[in-house]
C-alpha cells in the first residue's frame, strides 16, 4: 500500500493551494480576519484530534496550552527583544516545543485516569492555569493582562497572521497524516478502541499517548501564540477560555473525530456562521445557542460526524454495487 | 520437542486450576488438548503465554524455562495465542488489525509485504480489507485473528477453543484453516471443547483431568478410547450425541 497517492497529492496540494491564495484574492479585511480564525479553530481542532480523536480520550483542557502559548508569546516579547513584524513567528517552533516537553509530565498523571475522569481532570487543568494567570502577576500581570507591541506590515495586516495559521494547520495536517499511517496512528487506533486488548499484544500504551499528547499540545501552543500577536493583549478569560475549547471540540465532532479532513471540515463549516452571529448580534453571545442547537444537530443526525457519515454512504453503495449480502450488525446499520 | 510443561501449579485465588501438568508439545504438529470444564485446558494456555504466572513448576520452550515470562517477552520467543473471546479491534479496519498483529516489528515494510502475504493466503482479508472488523461474522473474525496470529511468523500458535459459539460450516473452516497451518509446518496447541473434531485434526492429544493430562496419545488413539467417554460422561463410552463435550464433527 503507497503513503501517497496521487488522488491524496491532489486534494492536500488543491485545498492548502487555494487556502494559500485566498488572502491575495480577497483583500477585504474583515473577510481576511474571519479567515484568520476560521484556520485558527481548524488548527486546534485538528491538534485535539491528533491526540482526543486517536486515542479516544477526551480532552477538554487543550485551552489551558492555548494560553500558555499565547503568554509564552506575550513574555517573549516582554523579557526578550525578538522584535515585531515577521520574527516573532519564528519563535512559535520553539514555544511549541517548549510547552509540548513540559506538558508531558502532567499528562503521565493525568493519563492514570481514563473516560470521563480524564475529561474532568484535564478540565480542571484549564482552570488551574487560568487562575495562575489570574495570580501569577509578576509574569502575566494577572487580570490587566500582558501587551504585545503591535507590528507594522508593509502588506494587508491580516494577511501574514492568515498565512501563519495556516503553516501551522499545514503542519497539523501533515502530522496527523503522517501519524495515522504509522506504527504509532495504529498503536493510538488500538487504544481507542480497547486499551487492554492493544497491552495485550505489547503495545506500549502509556508511550504511544504521550507522544500524541504531547504533538497535540504542541501544536496547540504555537497557535496559542500567533493568536496572542494577532490581538495584542493577553488575558486570563479570553487567552484560558472554555469557550475557545469547546468550539474547537465540537467541530471535531461535527466533521468527525478521528478522521484526517473531518476537524478541518467542522471548522470551515462553524466558525464563519459563529463569526457572522458575533458581527450581527454584538456582545449578545447569542451564538452559545447556536453552538447548543450545532451539537443537539450532530447529536441526533451525524452521531459520527460529516466524514465518517459520508464514507459510509459511500460504502454502502459501493456494497449494493457488488452485490454483497450487508452482513453488518443491526445496530452498526442502524447507527450509520 | 518443542514445548514441555513439567509439573506446573497455577489457578486463580486461592485455588489450582493445574494442579502439576505434564505435556509435550511435539514441533511440526497438531496438539489437541480435550476434557470437561474446569480440567484445566484454557488455564494451560493462558499459564504458557503469560496471563497467568505458574505457582510451580516449569515451561520448557526450546529448552528454555519461560515460565513467568509477560506476554510481551512469551510474544518475542514465537508464541501467540488466539483467545477464546474475540480479539480483534472491532472499529478498526480488518487490515489494520492485521497490520497490528506485526506492531512489534521495525521494519514497517516488511510488516507491509508480511501483511500483503497473508492477505493472499486468507482471502477474507484481501476482500474486506477496508471494513471494519465488528462488521465480520464470528467465523471470519477468528480467520482474521488466525492471519494477525502469523504476522510474526510464530513457532507455536495457541488456539483456545477456536470454534465456540460458531455454526457447523464456520466450525468447518477453522478446522480447515488449522489443517492448512499444519499443512505449512506450524506447531499447534488447541484447546477444544468439541473432543471428537479436534482429536481428528491433531496428530497428538491429552484428555485432561482435574489439572493433570488423564490420557495422551494420537488424536486417532484417543478417539477410540473408551476411557475418553468415562471422564467426559462418567463412565459410558464414546458417543457423538454431543453432550458432554464429545460433540459430533463438523
Amino acid at each position: 500500500m503507497r503513503w501517497i497517492t496521487p488522488g491524496g497529492l491532489l486534494r492536500g496540494g488543491g485545498v492548502f493551494g487555494l487556502l494559500a491564495a485566498f488572502p491575495f484574492v480577497e483583500r477585504t479585511d474583515w473577510i481576511v480576519n474571519i479567515g484568520v480564525f476560521t484556520l485558527m479553530y481548524a488548527g486546534l481542532a485538528t491538534a485535539w484530534n491528533l491526540f482526543s480523536g486517536y486515542t479516544g480520550y477526551i480532552s477538554l483542557g487543550q485551552a489551558a496550552f492555548f494560553g500558555i502559548g499565547a503568554y509564552a508569546t506575550g513574555i517573549t516579547f516582554e523579557h526578550i527583544s525578538i522584535g515585531s513584524g515577521y520574527r516573532p513567528f519564528y519563535a512559535l517552533p520553539l514555544i511549541g516545543l517548549a510547552v509540548g516537553l513540559v506538558s508531558v509530565p502532567v499528562a503521565w498523571v493525568a493519563l492514570r485516569t481514563r473516560a470521563m475522569t480524564f475529561a474532568i481532570v484535564t478540565l480542571m487543568l484549564l482552570f488551574i492555569v487560568q487562575q495562575l494567570a489570574f495570580n501569577l502577576r509578576s509574569i502575566t500581570h494577572g487580570s490587566q493582562g500582558v501587551a504585545v507591541p503591535q507590528p507594522t506590515f508593509a502588506s494587508n495586516f491580516d494577511r501574514p497572521y492568515y498565512l501563519a495559521m495556516l503553516s501551522v494547520l499545514a503542519l497539523a495536517m501533515l502530522i496527523c497524516w503522517y501519524v495515522r499511517r504509522s506504527k504509532l496512528g495504529l498503536m493510538l487506533l488500538g487504544i481507542r478502541d480497547d486499551e487492554e486488548k492493544a497491552r495485550g499484544l505489547g503495545v506500549r500504551v502509556t508511550g504511544a499517548k504521550l507522544i500524541a499528547w504531547a504533538l497535540s499540545v504542541g501544536l496547540t501552543a504555537m497557535i496559542g501564540g500567533i493568536w496572542g500577536y494577532y490581538l495584542f493583549s493577553i488575558y486570563p478569560e479570553s487567552a484560558v477560555d472554555p469557550l475557545v475549547m469547546i468550539g474547537a471540540v465540537l467541530m471535531a465532532f461535527l466533521g468527525g473525530k478521528g478522521t484526517l479532513w473531518g476537524p478541518m471540515i467542522g471548522a470551515f463549516v462553524l466558525v464563519p456562521a459563529q463569526q457572522w452571529a458575533l458581527t450581527s448580534y454584538g456582545a449578545t453571545r447569542l451564538y452559545l445557542i447556536a453552538y447548543a442547537g450545532v451539537f443537539v444537530l450532530v447529536l441526533l443526525l451525524l452521531p459520527r460526524g460529516i466524514v465518517p457519515s459520508l464514507a459510509d454512504l459511500v460504502s454502502r453503495r459501493r456494497f449494493r454495487a457488488t452485490d454483497r449480502p450487508d452482513v453488518r450488525p443491526t445496530v452498526e446499520r442502524v447507527a450509520s | 520437542m518443542l514445548l514441555r510443561f513439567d509439573s506446573v501449579v497455577a489457578g486463580y485465588g486461592r485455588g489450582d486450576i493445574l494442579r502439576g501438568l505434564d505435556l509435550d508439545v511435539p514441533e511440526q504438529a497438531v496438539t489437541c488438548l480435550v476434557g470437561p470444564n474446569g480440567a484445566g485446558k484454557s488455564t494451560a494456555l493462558k499459564t504458557l503465554s503469560g496471563l497467568l504466572k505458574p505457582r510451580a513448576g516449569r515451561i520448557l520452550f526450546e529448552g528454555d524455562d519461560i515460565a513467568g515470562l509477560s506476554p510481551a517477552r512469551v510474544l518475542a520467543r514465537g508464541i501467540v495465542h488466539v483467545p477464546q473471546e474475540r480479539s480483534l479491534f472491532p472499529l478498526m479496519t480488518v487490515w489494520d488489525n492485521v497490520l497490528m498483529g506485526g506492531h512489534s516489528m521495525r521494519d514497517r515494510g516488511a510488516v507491509r509485504r508480511r501483511a500483503e502475504a497473508l492477505a493472499e493466503r486468507f482471502p477474507i482479508v484481501r476482500e474486506r480489507r477496508n471494513d471494519r472488523a465488528g462488521e465480520l461474522s464470528g467465523g471470519q473474525q477468528k480467520v482474521v485473528e488466525i492471519a494477525r496470529a502469523l504476522m510474526l511468523r510464530p513457532k507455536l500458535i495457541l488456539f483456545d477453543e477456536p470454534t465456540m459459539g460458531l455454526e457447523p460450516k464456520t466450525r468447518h473452516l477453522i478446522f480447515e484453516t488449522v489443517a492448512r497451518l499444519h499443512a505449512d509446518g506450524h506447531t499447534v496447541l488447541l484447546v477444544e471443547q468439541n473432543a471428537r473434531a479436534g482429536l481428528a485434526a491433531a496428530d497428538h492429544g491429552a484428555v485432561l483431568d482435574g489439572g493433570r493430562v488423564a490420557i495422551a496419545g494420537r488424536g486417532a488413539d484417543l478417539l477410540a478410547d473408551p476411557r475418553l467417554g468415562e471422564l467426559y460422561l462418567g463412565g459410558s463410552g464414546p458417543t457423538a450425541n454431543g453432550s458432554g463435550g464429545m460433540n459430533s464433527p463438523a
